[in-house]
Formats: structure tokens, C-alpha cells, sequence
């Protein structure tokens, strides 16, 4: 293993770890729904996508990295699918967001 | 390693337990039980029990979840209060808990290669099955063939099953052809979830590709008919959740799903009368082909295909049934 792609491998994980993370605290901290959901999504796209640039960059060039980008474009096609159906869905049953003016 | 991520599964399984136990929220509480599949599924896993893991994930974390919701929005999401005391049942639960623990005393030591259940058939399907059968994958010789009998029975539950859902809960007969071009006309001009209708039609060709996946490959790696049955009836599924029931009991008749569910059962038991016809058992696939084994890999995977169909087609029976019930007044909104 190559030092420089074991580095930008290790970047990219601890980028994904960050985001992760980032996604967690939002989901715990943010005031209403639709900020929470902002948050779980950040999670859902680009903290995988993160993790799955640092484990191509583990693997190297073969069948496995083939495998790992399906997965990262099944997860684009349907993560933000499942989050927008989850606003859509809170939206209908007439959750209002909070905006400036709302307290 | 294990020990830890073993530790930690369990942990969470009882954690979801207990979260379980004390929500009130309906909803809540069916997607913990998702979560509590997905957990077990992540322990079998780590038994190296990739088949019984990938049923689990698809059965209980994905067609229950659905049916328990389309259950919901018939029943109502929040749990009614008990005004009864809950003395009596704690105490017959402790007794009934503490009976179990008492009896797990007597089972043989965990782990031990030497127990019985290793040792009883165990042995000779690990031994003879590569020269009997010849498939890869053992766990599928063992349910196909060894245990052809067993899972035969499993199948007419699934279909029996269907029978009771459909004599409780009737199935809305699809529109008639002579509404359909103007409903067309109406759906084009309002979609009313075009994020999801384009997702889902991408995914569609997908899901079902890799049902078929499953259920073909199922002789080599982990599946088999009925994971690849629940996952072809999940692409369905997406297909009425984003296009509505009407489009889906157009594209699928729910006359044609009782016939595919029957005639599942059908190729299932019909092999084992052929086998009969042949001069073997009922459901002894050597004599299918001259060649035993390939008489094997014939019998598997034409009982394979039955359980498939039976398993998707029950499934989406099923759930346009719940469906039906939890949207009545779709057929004149839309």
C-alpha cells in the first residue's frame, strides 16, 4: 500500500467519521423537524460517499471499488429519495416549519 | 473482535426491546421492530448465517414493516391505555422467565462441537451433500432437497395464509378499461410525487433484476425463492406506494396474482408427483435426469421457482388488501 493513497484514504474516512458525526449531533440538537432532517441527510450522502472514496482508496483498483460505487449511487438515487419523501410527507400532514417570523 | 461486536448487537436488540416495551406511539414502535429485524439480521451475520440474515433483513425489516403500517392506518398510531392492573401479568411472565432460563440449564454448552445438534444430520448433509447434490451452497440443498418436504409445507402456510387475508380483507377490483385514458390524462397533467415516481421507476428494473439474481443464484451464494420472492414483491410495493393502488392493481391483477400463488404450490408439488411418475420418492429429484446430481440441480431449482412465485405473488396479494382497506376513497379521488 502506497503511503500517499493510504494518506488520502485516511482523509477521506475522517472526513466521513466528521460528518457522521455532524449528522448525529443535528439530528439530536436542531430545533425543529425539517432541520433534523437537513442533518440525517448530510449523513445519508456525503458521509457515505466519504467513507466509500476512503475504502476505494483502500482497495485499489478492482472489482471491489467496482462494487463500492454502485453502492454509492444506489445510496445517492435513494437516500435523498427517502428524505425528500419524509419532508413531502411531514409537509402534507401540514407540519409547518419555524421561520423568523413564526415565535 | 466478535465478542465485542457480538456484545454490542445484543445490547442494542434488548435497548430496541426496551424502547419496545415503554413507547406508545404505534408508528414508533413498527419501526423499532424494523430496526430490531435489521439488528437480528446483523447477528446472524455474525453466526455465519448469511441466508436466515438476508430473510430477516428482507421479511422482517422490509415486507412487515410495510404490512404492519398499511395495518396502522386502518387501526389508528397511538396505543390505548390499560386500565386493567399489571400485577398479575408481571408475575406470570417472571415465572414463565425464570422457567426458560431454568431450562436453558439442562441444554448442552454453548459451543461445544460435540453437542447433538451437531451431530445428528448435520454430518452427513456437510459429507455427502457435495457428491448427493452438488450445489455450492448447502444451506440451499438442505431446504430444497434434503428437507424438500419441510419446505413444501412452508410454502402452502404462505399460501394459506394468503387465503385467510383475502377472505377477511377483500381486494378492490382493478378500474375498468374504459376510465383508464382519461385517468391517464388527469395523471399527466398533476404527478403528484414526481421525485419519487422517477426514483422508483429507476429502481424498479433494479430490484427486480436482482430478485431474479437471488433466485437463480441462490444454488451458489446466499437466496433462494423466498428471499428473491419477497424482494420481487418489494419493487412492486414501491410501485404502488409512489403510483397508487389503481396503477398497481392495473399492472398486476389481483386474478393473476392468485393464479401465480397457486401455481407456485403447484410446480412445487407437481415436481414431486413427477418424481413419482419417474419411479422415485415424491420429491426425489434423482431420478429427474439420468444424471442424479444434475436430476438435483434440475428438481432444486424448478421447487426454487415455485417458492418464488408463490412468495412474491402472495406478498403483493397481501399487500394490495391492506391497501385497499387503508385507502378507500382512492379510486374516486384519483
Amino acid at each position: 500500500m502506497d503511503v500517499v493513497t493510504d494518506l488520502i484514504s485516511w482523509i477521506f474516512l475522517g472526513l466521513g467519521i466528521f460528518l457522521g458525526l455532524t449528522g448525529a449531533f443535528g439530528l439530536l440538537r436542531f430545533p425543529d423537524f425539517y432541520t433534523r432532517v437537513h442533518a440525517a441527510s448530510i449523513s445519508d450522502t456525503l458521509c457515505t460517499a466519504c467513507f466509500i472514496f476512503g475504502l476505494a482508496f483502500q482497495s485499489g483498483f478492482n472489482l471491489v471499488t467496482a462494487k463500492l460505487f454502485i453502492i454509492l449511487i444506489l445510496l445517492w438515487l435513494t437516500g435523498p429519495a427517502a428524505s425528500h419523501a419524509l419532508v413531502r410527507a411531514a409537509h402534507t400532514a401540514g407540519l409547518k416549519p419555524i421561520t423568523e417570523n413564526s415565535d | 473482535m466478535e465478542l465485542l461486536v457480538n456484545i454490542s448487537l445484543l445490547f442494542m436488540l434488548s435497548l430496541t426491546v426496551i424502547a419496545v416495551v415503554r413507547l406508545k406511539s404505534l408508528f414508533a414502535i413498527v419501526m423499532l421492530f424494523g430496526i430490531y429485524s435489521l439488528l437480528s439480521a446483523m447477528i446472524f451475520i455474525a453466526l455465519d448465517a448469511v441466508d436466515v440474515a438476508f430473510t430477516e433483513a428482507a421479511v422482517g425489516a422490509g415486507i412487515s414493516t410495510v404490512l404492519m403500517l398499511a395495518t396502522l392506518v386502518t387501526t389508528g398510531r397511538w396505543e390505548k391505555k390499560s386500565s386493567r392492573s399489571s400485577f398479575l401479568p408481571l408475575l406470570i411472565v417472571s415465572i414463565t422467565g425464570a422457567a426458560l432460563v431454568w431450562g436453558t440449564l439442562d441444554m448442552p454448552e454453548y459451543g461445544n462441537p460435540d453437542n447433538p445438534a451437531h451431530h445428528h444430520v448435520a454430518d452427513r448433509y456437510i459429507e455427502q451433500s457435495p457428491e448427493e447434490i452438488g450445489i455450492p451452497n448447502m444451506v440451499t440443498s438442505v431446504l430444497a432437497s434434503y428437507r424438500g418436504f419441510d419446505t413444501l409445507g412452508e410454502v402452502i402456510v404462505v399460501f394459506t395464509a394468503l387465503i385467510g387475508v383475502l377472505s377477511l380483507l377483500q381486494v378492490r377490483t382493478p378500474p375498468s378499461v374504459a376510465e383508464t385514458p382519461l385517468r391517464n390524462e388527469n395523471r399527466k397533467l398533476s404527478r403528484p410525487y414526481p421525485v419519487l415516481q422517477v426514483v422508483a421507476l429507476v429502481m424498479m428494473p433494479f430490484i427486480i433484476l436482482f430478485a431474479l439474481y437471488v433466485q437463480f443464484h441462490g444454488d451458489f451464494g446466499p437466496g433462494g425463492g423466498f428471499q428473491a420472492g419477497v424482494i420481487f414483491a418489494v419493487a412492486f410495493i414501491l410501485y404502488t406506494l409512489t403510483y397508487g393502488l389503481d396503477d398497481a392493481l392495473a399492472l398486476t391483477p389481483v386474478s393473476v396474482l392468485k393464479a401465480l400463488a397457486a401455481g407456485g404450490v403447484l410446480i412445487y408439488g407437481g415436481t414431486g408427483v413427477v418424481s413419482m411418475l419417474l419411479g422415485g420418492n415424491f420429491l426425489d429429484y434423482n431420478v429427474l435426469s439420468s444424471n442424479p446430481v444434475s436430476g438435483q440441480h434440475i428438481g432444486i431449482i424448478v421447487i426454487e421457482l415455485g417458492v418464488g412465485i408463490t412468495v412474491a405473488s402472495v406478498l403483493i396479494c397481501a399487500f394490495y388488501a391492506f391497501m385497499t382497506r387503508a385507502l378507500p376513497d382512492q379510486g374516486q379521488k384519483g
